[in-house]
This record gives C-alpha cells, structure tokens and sequence, in this order.
C-alpha cells in the first residue's frame, strides 16, 4: 500500500467522524465530551487498550474473512454465520473433552471451530459454483439459518445446566491464554492476517483467486478452474471467520453465549472495505472499529450518547470510501481503485 | 380480415404460452392447496387462518421485490432493501407515534423509502459507486440510525391500521376472511402488483426503464437520461420499500422493533428473482415464500415442532436459498446490472 | 430559421480539438458535409474518426471548435440535441435493445403514446412499416431484435434515424460486420437516401468502399485531416499512403504451405450456444501442421461455439475433437493447452487479457503455476520477470515497463502481448479468433507476419475472422461457415473474394448471384 492509496480510508475516517460529531451535536450532546470519552474508554489504558485488542480480535478475521473472498471477486456477507458456527462449536470442543494436555487440546478446538467455518463458508461457493446462486444472497441467509441453528444447539443439546441459555465453561486446557492484558488470540489474527497476505502475494493459488477476481473470464480463457476458485476462496473465507468466532470463545469469553458479536459480518465489510481489501490494512482498520466498541460504553456512561453512533460512523466511513467519485475528488486522483462486486450479479 | 385472423391466433398462442410458463407455479399451487388442505383436514378455520396468514407474510414481501423489481429493471441492483424497509418502519412508527396519526405515519414511511432510494441512486448512479457497497451502506445505516435514534416505550396512540371490511364480500366463507377483510396496505399492495406491471410493458416510461436497464447507451443515444431514470425508479422503488416498511410497524406489528425486518428485504429480492423481474411472477413467489412462513401456524395446529421454534424459524431461509439454486441460473436478469454508467 | 442555399453545407464541423487524459484525438479537424452527398470519412483504426462523429452526435462534448447544421451554430451537449438537430447515427456497436422488438427500438425515447403515458404498440408498428416502404427497408416490426440477422439489425438502426427526420446520417464503420453482398445492398440504400437529400457520412478503413460510393473523401490520421479529396482524383494506393502515412504492403508476402501430419481432427461436433439453441451443426474440420486454414462467416454463424468448443471452453453436445489423434472432447481448458493447443481469443480485454495484472504477469497467465514460473506452489517472480522482459523484446511490445498494468497498453499493444504469450508456449497449434481486430495497421502486419513465420515453423493454424480481407491474404485453405455448418473447405486458390461472399451470405455455393 502505498501513501498515497493509504490516505483515502484515513480522509473517509476523518470525515465520518466530522460528520458523526454533527450528529451528535444535533442530538443534543458534546461530540467533544462522547468522542474524548470513546478514547478515554479504549486507548487510555493498559486495561482499556487490552479491551480494544479484545475486540478487535473477531474483528481481524472477519475483515479478513470479507477482504479475502474480495480478492476473488466474492462478497461475503455470511462472515457473522460463519463465525458463530465456528464458535460452538470450538466451545462444544473446548468443554466436551477433557484429559487432554493443553499443546493438543487448545489447537485443536480452534482447528475443529476453523474447519465448521470453511463448511459453513463453502455452502455459498458451491451453490454459486454448481448453480450460479449469487452468494450475497445465499451468505445472509445462512446468516438466519446458523443463528437459528446455535441458538438451538446452545439451548438445547450443549446446554448448560440453568436458566442462562449457554454452554459450559470449556475446560482449562482448552484455553488460549491471556500476555497482561492483551489476549493472545490477537497475535493469531495477526499471523492470520500475514499468511493471508503471503498466500495472495506469493503463491500460484493466490494468483489464480486474483486473476479470478480480476477478470473471471480471462481466468478462465487461461485455464483456471474459476468453480473452483469459487469454492476454495469461500471455504477459506469462512474458515477464517470460524476461527475468529473459535478464538472468541476459547480465548475471550470462554463458552458460547448466543448473540455475543451480532453483527460481526456487516462490520468486517467496513474493516475490509477501510482496509481496501489488503490483508495487512485489516488490521489497523480492526483496531480502529474495536476501539468504537471498546469505547462505547464509556461514552454513554460519560457523555450519554448512545453507542450505536459509532454504526452511523461506520455507515459513513463505508460511504466515503466506497465512492470513487468523493475519493478521486478529494485526491485529485486520476485513476482510483475503483472496488466491484457487482459484476458477478444473476449471472 | 387476415390480420384480424392472425392477431386472433397470436392470443390464443399467448394464452397457451402463459399456461406453459406458468406450468410450475400451476403444480406447486395445486399442491400447496392440497397440503393445505389435508393438514388442515377440511377445518375452515384452519384453512383460513393458513391462508390469512399466507398473504400477511407476502405482503412485504411482493412490495420489496417490487422496489427491488423498479432498480433492476432500470440497471442497479438494490441489495439495501433491508435497510429501507427497517428505516421506514422506523420513521414511519415515530411519526405517527408522535402525529397520533396512522396516515400520516404510513405518508412518512413511505417518504423515508424514497429518501433511502435517493441516497442509493446517489451512491450507485450519480457518484458511480459500486452498487452492492452501496446497498451495504443502506442497511448498517439503517441498523445504526434506528437504534440510535429509538426511544424505548413510543407506542401508537391510535392502535395499528384496521381491517377494511369489503361490505358483503367480507362476509364469505374462506375468501372473504382471506381477501376481503384485510388492512389497507395490504389491499394497496394487491393493487400495485398490476399497476406495476402495467407501468412496466404497456407504458413508455416501463419502455424506456427496460431500455436503460438492459443496454443503457441505447438509451442514452436516443436521448433518454440513464442517469435520470435510474434516479426515478430507485426513488419510486424506495417509497414501495416504505410502504413495506410501515406495513411492519404499522399494520402488522403495531411497534417498532430493532431490526425488525429480520431479513425480509433480502428474502424480497430471491422473490423478485424467483419471479423473473416480473410483478405478476414476483406475487406468486411472494405467496409460496408467505406460505412458507405461514407454515409455522400449520405446525402449531398439528403440534410439530413446538419445542424446536428454530427449526420452524430456519424455514423461509432455507426454502430461499432452494429457489436461488434451483432457479437463479435459469433467469435472466436485465443485461446491464451492477455496471456504474457514464457517457465517456 | 437562417436561409439555407446550396451553399450552405448541411453539417459542419470547424476546428474542433478533444483530448482524453493525455491522448489528443481530435486536433483542429474540419469537415463538411453537403446535402445529398455521401462523403467518406477514411482513416485508420485510432485515427480519431470516431471521436469526431461522437462529437457530431452529442456523445462527447469538444474541448475547443465549433459545429454548425445548417449553417447555424449549435451546443450539442447531448444526443438528444443532436436528434433534434436531424442528425442520425448508426454506431458501429449496434445501439439496438437486444430484447425489444424491431418497433419497439425504432421508436425509442419518441415514442408514440396514448394520453402521454401508454405506449401506443399500433402505431409504432405503422410507423416502422411505413418508413420500410419508403426507403426499402422491410424488417418484421415485430420481430425482437437478437433474433435478427446483423445486416437486419443495421437497417433497424438507419430506421431508428428515418423514423426521426434525419437529414444527416452518420454512419460509424458500418461494412465491417457485414458481408460483400450485405455490403452492396448497403451502399446500394445509402446511394437511394441521398438521392433524396439526405446528407450522408460513411466512415471506413476500407478504401474499396470509399472508391465505390463516396462522393467526396477526408482522411484523417493521428487525430488530424490530412486531406479531402474525390474518389476521381485518386486511387486505393493514393489512398492508402494518406491514410498510413506511408506505403503499405496491402498483403503479406507468404510462401505456399507444405502441411505435414494432421494436427486437429474436429468429426461432427455439435454445439449449442448460451440459449440452448445449436450454434454448430455436424461440423468437420482438419487442420495439419504448417498450414493456416481460415474460417470465413457472418458474425454469430457458430464460430464463438466452435472455438470455444474446441478450447475446451464450452460443453460439446455430440461430435468428437481430437488432438494429434488423442480425443480431448470434454477436456479441461487446461488439459487442452498442456496438450499444446494456444488460444488468441476473439474478445482480448475481456477474454485475453486481466487488465489489472502487469504485463509480466499477463505474458505467463497460462503458465504462472509450471516451473520455472513456481515451484511447489510458490512463484517465482524473478523468472517471470526475465521471461517476460525477453518476450516483450522479441515481439516489441510497447510499455514503460513489464510491471504496467496491461490495461494501460494501447490495443495493438494488448494483442502483440497475447500473441507472445501463446506464440511463446512451444504450441502444436494455434486457435486465433479476429486476431487483428480494431488494432493499428502497423501491429496487423506484425501479427500476420508472425502467423505466417509460426505457420512455416511447423504451426497448425485455425484461423477464425470476419474480416474477408485477412482470411484471403493469410490462408492456405478456406472453409466457409453458415449456420453452424462448414458449407465449403477448399485449397483458398480455388475461392475468390465474390463466392465466398456468396456462401456466407447465403449459405450456398451452387446458387447464382440474385
């Protein structure tokens, strides 16, 4: 990335949060106060900073689940279905098996939950494959249908004894654990993030996923099984939003507990789409958005303005940098990259 | 007198042609009423009440793939449907919680849709963006400004919109109950499936809609404005967003909710797919995906599954991405979605 | 409304400039058109004869300069501006609605309606019937338009200006779809409008045409008028060197093939085409090394079928293609191309080409996963880039440097880095689909010449191409497609220019000329 291309999310940040302070103001607060206590409330601290890290580790893998399937022309809206399968069941490993040393049992529960990912993920890249079924349509729907399907599977066969509707704790051995403050998980997302990187950059499979997304035609005039492609890209997409849903729970909550993260798949589009895609950029652009987070409570607690405003922020980050036109009027720019997932549509 | 002949013959080909088209939807209809009818045992009541609540749950529906329907047809894909239907709920709700007036409401609901098309058509057609961020955008804006600005404990002062008894037609056995005693979005929305369809072949405005949404420099080289009948249709196509919107909060539910669409605009455009871009074809899918979420009061009538809400809850879902795979690779969408146009 | 005298031209364009980015397309061009009167607007592919139209229509607005109708001064900042002046255009990429009906798209944007809002479907068929007895241009109104021939289509297109009142007609490159006999007939009802007055602008590459028809000539090159004159005054090589700049060899110089063993055997192939519909119809063909065997046809004869058919690229119904005697019916793409088959296709920035991958990785699009390119999966970028650098050297590419985006190449450019890429790969034989179209002059010969050397290195060449011109002066054997059946294959000294116009047109080698 160069600086160039790097400042046009940092213009779409700096105008949201511009336009956000208006909002706030005409909602009868001081966007001085709410926007001092959103930092005050994530970035103050060795506490509030551990808390941002905390929330910016789903974050990571789900941009990164979005920027990937990005990268071969695929949009994946299905990042929060994903991960919520990925997270039961890495918990229903995590307290299910017991007598297991921990350099097996921790490993295994975020591999297992990765893998329901990468199943759950590749269910749109088959149907998209073998039936031309556009998968932002396919992905939301698995969305419903893998809330449906956790919310019962947490109430009913892995539940915990009780009135709260939940899995037990997992066991010791299956916990990844916590460096001070900061959990470890997002040093794995972080790892992530760089093999993702890498895989695009230099391998012949991250070349075919980019000539895929660049021009699926071509990609397959030259030979490339773009079905494939399809598939594969889908699959790994979700793997990687399993795992973020898998380190969630073997690393921060500790047992799934339904409804923790919605949302999780809109807002890895605004990670991705900050990020321009690049598998690198998700990362600052996470902790940017677990900071919103991070902070919300204590805006409301401090300064009484909801925390939902940070999802208006978001909506207006997406607009600007989502907009050709803003962008390329702001830079003066000639040529921007100009992001398309549309081609794709009914065909 | 010959061509008198051949026009004769030329109806008598499309009446067959249109039973042909239609012959899946013949089937799946029959069987439907036959499963209806033999779970349902004969029971009247059973039978009304499924059916009731078939055209309640396509209501929405058939409106959002009709908002849908007036995007695509014109060339730009409209994934924000979800967003504003939640925002006209929304804003339809607050207003006529704060008016007192349910018709008003219903008038700022459907203002808000418009509202909500116009920053779409904003995005996509006048600053070129991609149209499928910019239906992203619609719905995390929806989800982030209802939420921030819903106050808790609004209710509506008048109740929710009414039934309409239709005089002595109310009055039948089954159809009357089905049909003719409904509320007034849902007699409107029976309404504007033909008006819609009419507009759309037989008007020169639907003319020329078709024109830019399949090859839009024909268009613009005969001097029709792309950019301003993509304007057009996104904004007319939001405010039947919002009336689907005020449908939820103020006829059916009475409230507003957080998210409350609870995916109903994407559901809406796997119907207007379903139905071929067409208003007519995009009603009768909206009737099999009503069924399908009509289906659970089957299920409480028989007792199936009362333990298990999610498997019932999964329904509509699934049987949606069914008909995308079953159906989408088959239908041809207008040729010139998704692509952002300029003249130069 | 100013006088209008004899003298007055109808359309007048003076001194007009355009630039896009940093290209000059138009740089002080002047034209003028006179009522009645065809004149030909002749340049090469890139000349900025286009640009200039578009600026006559409305589509594009000129940086600098000025166009008059009728001797006033007019602001066309839209097409509409320009209908309502009475000037038409037929576009060289048809603006036709490919699934509305022939009156549907004749009326389109004045559309005959009843209380301003129904669209009156009567009266647009009238008017359709009408204006094709006047000018002799039946078409079915009701017939919807991809269903039609090309040459019908185009008829639809000059309707659509008639319907309007044009008495301007521009018409963008209007032969190069079409047959010589649909060519003919073409000239023939441009010949029967400006009979009555309608003024007429024709613009072509193809000076033959220009000799045949126009009544006056401009030639434009590099953006600029580099001359006017009449067809009396001049002939094809005069012509010729305005246009170019230079002397052209009008054709490549070639010895006489001496084909070895069968390369390609393709026995009663059919294959449908995207709607379901038999594209390719019991089609046989060989090819043996070290000959080019031309495909000749009308556009969406079956050739996109059949190419994509025998690359692998799209599903075979019945029939059997075979490579070196191994059958690779219902192979992979990339079977097909490890097996030694190369592939330019027809469409090079949608098919050819990733325009967002640098050139370097262009040149290996096919090759990026084999050693030396990668190993074990990874790639090896050092190799690439020393493979393409050479590449690009032997086949003089033009591009500041092999990290380019092949996007930003000029057209020629993009097929010479096709052309290297599959010339480069070590092929048994070579599928080329309109290897030259819309590229320069100078890169048509470069891409000739290197079929022809390829052909004599032992390459089996299926040569698939619209244009007449390019199957004659590059095949050692011709075969003929219509409807999805090869009509005629025979030695290309046995078929001149007018039979195979024929059997194209009409699918028949036996029936005399109408």
């Amino acid at each position: 990335m160069n600086i160039r291309s790097a400042l046009v999310p940092v213009l779409a940040v700096a105008l949201a949060i511009a336009v956000g302070a208006v909002i706030i103001a005409l909602s009868g607060s001081s966007p001085v106060d709410a926007y001092r206590a959103l930092i005050e409330g994530s970035l103050s601290d060795p506490k509030s900073i551990g808390r941002t890290l905390e929330k910016a580790t789903p974050l990571v893998m789900g941009g990164l689940a979005v920027a990937f399937a990005f990268k071969a022309g695929l949009f994946n809206i299905g990042g929060q279905g994903q991960l919520v399968v990925g997270a039961i069941i890495a918990g229903a490993v995590g307290y299910g098996i017991s007598d297991l040393p921990w350099i097996i049992h921790a490993p295994l529960a975020l591999l297992v939950g990765a893998l329901a990912g990468a199943a759950w993920g590749a269910i749109p890249g088959v149907l998209k494959a073998t039936r031309g079924a556009h998968e932002v349509i396919t992905t939301i729907m698995l969305n419903f249908v893998a809330l449906n399907l956790t919310d019962w599977l947490a109430s009913k066969v892995w539940r915990e004894p009780g009135v709260i509707v939940r899995t037990p704790r997992i066991e010791p051995s299956a916990e990844i654990p916590r460096w001070g403050e900061i959990p470890t998980g997002f040093f794995l997302a972080v790892v992530a993030a760089l093999a993702c990187w890498y895989l695009l950059r230099g391998t012949t499979f991250g070349f075919e996923i980019q000539s895929v997304g660049l021009n699926a035609d071509a990609a397959r005039y030259a030979g490339i099984s773009v079905r494939r492609i399809f598939v594969t890209t889908m699959a790994i997409s979700g793997m990687l939003a399993g795992l973020g849903g898998a380190i969630e729970t073997n690393g921060i909550v500790g047992r799934y507990e339904p409804g923790f993260n919605a949302g999780l798949g809109f807002e890895g589009i605004t990670i991705a789409l900050l990020a321009r895609t690049h598998p690198l950029g998700v990362i600052p652009a996470a902790i940017l958005i677990g900071a919103m987070q991070a902070g919300g409570s204590m805006m409301q607690f401090k300064a009484d303005v909801q925390p939902e405003i940070t999802k208006i922020i978001q909506a207006l980050i997406l607009v600007f940098v989502a907009t050709p036109i803003i962008v390329r009027w702001l830079l003066n720019k000639r040529e921007a990259d100009e992001l398309s997932v549309s081609s794709t549509w009914g065909s | 007198m010959g061509l008198v002949m051949a026009d004769d013959a030329k109806h008598r080909n499309v009446l067959a042609a249109i039973v042909y088209r239609l012959r899946w939807w013949l089937v799946t209809g029959a069987l439907l009423v036959a499963f209806t009818l033999w779970t349902g045992e004969f029971h009247q009541a059973q039978t009304t009440a499924i059916l009731a609540s078939t055209l309640r749950h396509s209501t929405p529906l058939v409106l959002g793939a009709l908002c849908g329907m007036l995007g695509e047809r014109s060339g730009v894909i409209n994934i924000g449907i979800e967003g504003q239907m939640l925002m006209s709920a929304w804003g339809g709700f607050m207003v006529a919680s704060a008016t007192g007036d349910l018709l008003i409401g219903v008038l700022a609901g459907v203002a808000v849709g418009m509202l909500m098309g116009a920053v779409l058509a904003g995005i996509s057609v006048g600053l070129r963006g991609d149209q499928i961020i910019a239906g992203t955008v619609l719905n995390i804006a929806a989800i982030g400004i209802t939420s921030f600005f819903f106050t808790q404990g609004r209710t509506l002062p008048s109740g929710k919109l009414r039934p309409i008894r239709l005089g002595p037609l109310a009055d039948l056995p089954v159809a009357g109950r089905v049909l003719f005693s409904n509320k007034p979005i849902t007699y409107l929305t029976l309404l504007l499936v033909p008006v819609v369809w009419f507009g759309l072949f037989r008007t020169t405005w639907g003319l020329r809609t078709r024109a830019v949404g399949e090859h839009p420099s024909a268009a613009e080289t005969v001097g029709i404005s792309v950019v301003g009948m993509r304007y057009l249709n996104l904004i007319l196509g939001g405010g039947i967003a919002g009336l689907a919107g005020a449908y939820l909060s103020l006829e059916a539910v009475g409230s507003f909710e957080r998210g409350m669409t609870n995916g109903k605009g994407f559901v809406a455009l796997a119907v207007m797919i379903f139905g071929r871009w067409n208003p007519i074809g995009a009603w009768g899918a909206a009737l099999l995906f009503g069924y399908a979420s009509a289906v659970q009061t089957q299920f409480q009538f028989r007792d199936w599954l009362t333990s298990d809400p999610q498997f019932v809850g999964m329904i509509p879902f699934v049987v949606t991405i069914v008909v995308l795979a079953g159906f989408v690779g088959r239908a041809r969408p207008p040729a010139s979605i998704g692509q952002p146009y300029s003249r130069e | 409304m100013s006088q209008v005298s004899e003298a007055t031209p109808a359309l007048e364009a003076i001194g007009i400039h355009k630039r896009f980015g940093g290209v000059v397309a138009n740089d002080d061009v002047n034209l003028r058109v006179e009522k009645g009167r065809i004149h030909a607007l002749l340049g090469e592919n890139g000349a900025g004869k286009s640009t200039l139209v578009n600026i006559l229509f409305g589509l594009y607005r000129a940086d600098r300069g000025e166009v008059r109708v009728a001797g006033e001064v007019v602001n066309l900042g839209r097409p509409r501006d320009a209908i309502d002046r009475g000037i038409g255009m037929v576009h060289q990429h048809f603006q036709l609605v490919p699934v509305l009906t022939v009156a549907e798209n004749v009326v389109l944007g004045d559309e005959p309606s009843r209380s301003h809002t129904m669209f009156d479907f009567g009266a647009a068929r009238r008017a359709v019937q009408e204006l094709g007895e006047r000018y002799g241009l039946e078409v079915d109104p009701e017939a919807v338009v991809e269903d039609l021939p090309v040459g019908t289509q185009q008829r639809v297109e000059i309707l659509r200006s008639l319907y309007r009142r044009a008495d301007v007609l521009i018409l963008d490159e209007p032969t190069a779809v079409l047959t010589p006999q649909e060519t003919d007939q073409l000239l023939e009802v441009l010949r029967g409008l400006a009979d009555q007055g309608v003024a007429i602008v024709f613009i072509t590459h193809k000076l033959r045409e220009v000799l045949a028809i126009a009544d006056e000539v401009t030639v434009m090159r590099d953006g600029r008028v580099v001359g006017s004159t009449t067809p009396g005054e001049t002939d094809e090589a005069g012509l010729a060197e305005m246009m170019v700049g230079r002397s052209v060899v009008l054709r490549v110089s070639k010895t006489p093939a001496s084909p070895a063993a069968t390369v390609l055997r393709v026995n009663d192939l059919c294959v449908d085409d995207d709607r379901g519909l038999r594209a390719v119809n019991e089609l046989s063909l060989e090819v043996r090394a070290g000959e080019i065997l031309g495909v000749a046809g009308v556009e969406g004869n079956g050739q996109r079928e059949l190419v994509e058919a025998v690359t692998g690229l799209r599903s075979v119904v019945s029939g059997i293609v075979e490579m070196d005697g191994h059958n690779i019916t219902g192979l992979s793409p990339r079977q097909i191309s490890e097996l030694g088959m190369a592939h330019i296709p027809e469409n090079r920035e949608k098919h050819g080409l990733v325009g967002a991958h640098s050139v370097a990785d262009n040149l290996v699009l096919n090759q990026y996963y084999r050693a030396p390119f990668a190993r074990r999966g990874f790639r090896r970028m050092d190799t690439v880039t020393e493979h393409s650098r050479s590449l690009v050297a032997d086949y003089d590419i033009r591009t500041p440097d092999v990290f380019t985006p092949a996007r930003a190449l000029s057209g020629g450019n993009k097929q010479k880095t096709i052309a290297a890429r599959e010339f480069s790969q070590g092929a048994r034989l070579l599928v080329a689909a309109q290897p030259t179209r819309g590229i320069d002059v100078g890169s048509i010969e470069f891409v000739h010449q290197q079929l022809i050397d390829q052909r004599d290195r032992g390459l089996a060449v299926l040569l698939i191409s619209a244009e007449l011109d390019e199957i004659l002066s590059l095949s050692d054997r011709i075969g003929v497609i219509y409807g999805g059946r090869l009509v005629v294959v025979a030695d290309a000294s046995d078929l001149d220019r007018i039979r195979i116009g024929r059997i194209m047109t009409t699918g028949s080698h036996d029936t005399p000329a109408t």
